[in-house]
């Protein structure tokens, strides 16, 4: 199955950040090749001094998301950055900044994560994720 | 019918959620040559249908899915 998937990355809070990793994952272990693209909060959460840090729960996760988040990581679940390590190591995985992003967070591309393979603008976005499925989390 | 004895290679992702079982998996089976066959013991309940569709898609021969108490253990074979 070589259909290719797209992924907008939009907000940076952890629980985001993780379902989009696992997403990726996933896709990457059948041989689907994904390109993310990575835009507002989610890029803030993808600099390279902050990548590890606390990037909080989005709202709907309350205390006992919040609890429950905490007993995983407790249990070794890996962080979303790790889980992206591995799906690039494992298959196609292309990361971009959005340029816009970069120009609104004051960011160049070496304060990115090596994470990141480049930055470009939505209209290479949208001739990378061609006719293949688009997913914005 | 048991096929241990011809295992090459042991993936332990017990205790680890989904993706990572099928993902150490796919990483492991790198290494391995065609016909090898790869044993996996994973925890995750997803895990048993992860398998099967792993193993449709990749074509890397699901020959076993047992489960032992909380603990799955599949055997593979590389395509």
């Amino acid at each position: 199955m070589e259909q290719n998937l797209a992924l907008v990355l939009f907000s940076g809070t952890d629980d985001k950040l993780n379902a989009a990793a696992v997403m990726t994952a996933g896709a990457a272990a059948i041989g689907r090749p994904v390109h993310i693209f990575l835009q507002y909060w989610a890029l803030d959460s993808f600099r390279a001094d902050r990548i590890a840090d606390d990037h909080g729960l989005a709202p709907e996760a309350g205390d006992a998301g919040r609890r429950a988040v905490d007993a995983l990581a407790a249990a070794g679940q890996a962080p979303w950055h790790e889980t992206l390590r591995q799906a690039k190591e494992l298959g196609e995985v292309d990361i971009q900044a959005c340029s816009l992003s970069m120009d609104l967070l004051q960011i160049t591309e070496s304060d990115l994560d090596p994470l990141v393979d480049g930055v470009e603008g939505v209209t290479s976005f949208w001739l990378a994720a061609s006719d293949g499925q688009v997913v914005f989390i | 019918m048991t096929v241990t004895t011809n295992v090459t290679k042991t993936v332990d992702a017990r205790g680890l959620s989904c993706p990572l079982p099928i993902v150490k998996t796919a990483l492991a089976i790198k290494e391995l040559g065609s016909g090898d066959m790869i044993e996996v013991l994973a925890t995750d309940p997803g895990s048993t249908k992860d398998f099967v569709a792993w193993s449709k898609t990749t074509g890397h021969e699901l020959v076993e899915s047992t489960v032992d108490g909380k603990v799955f253990r599949y055997i593979l074979r590389k395509k």
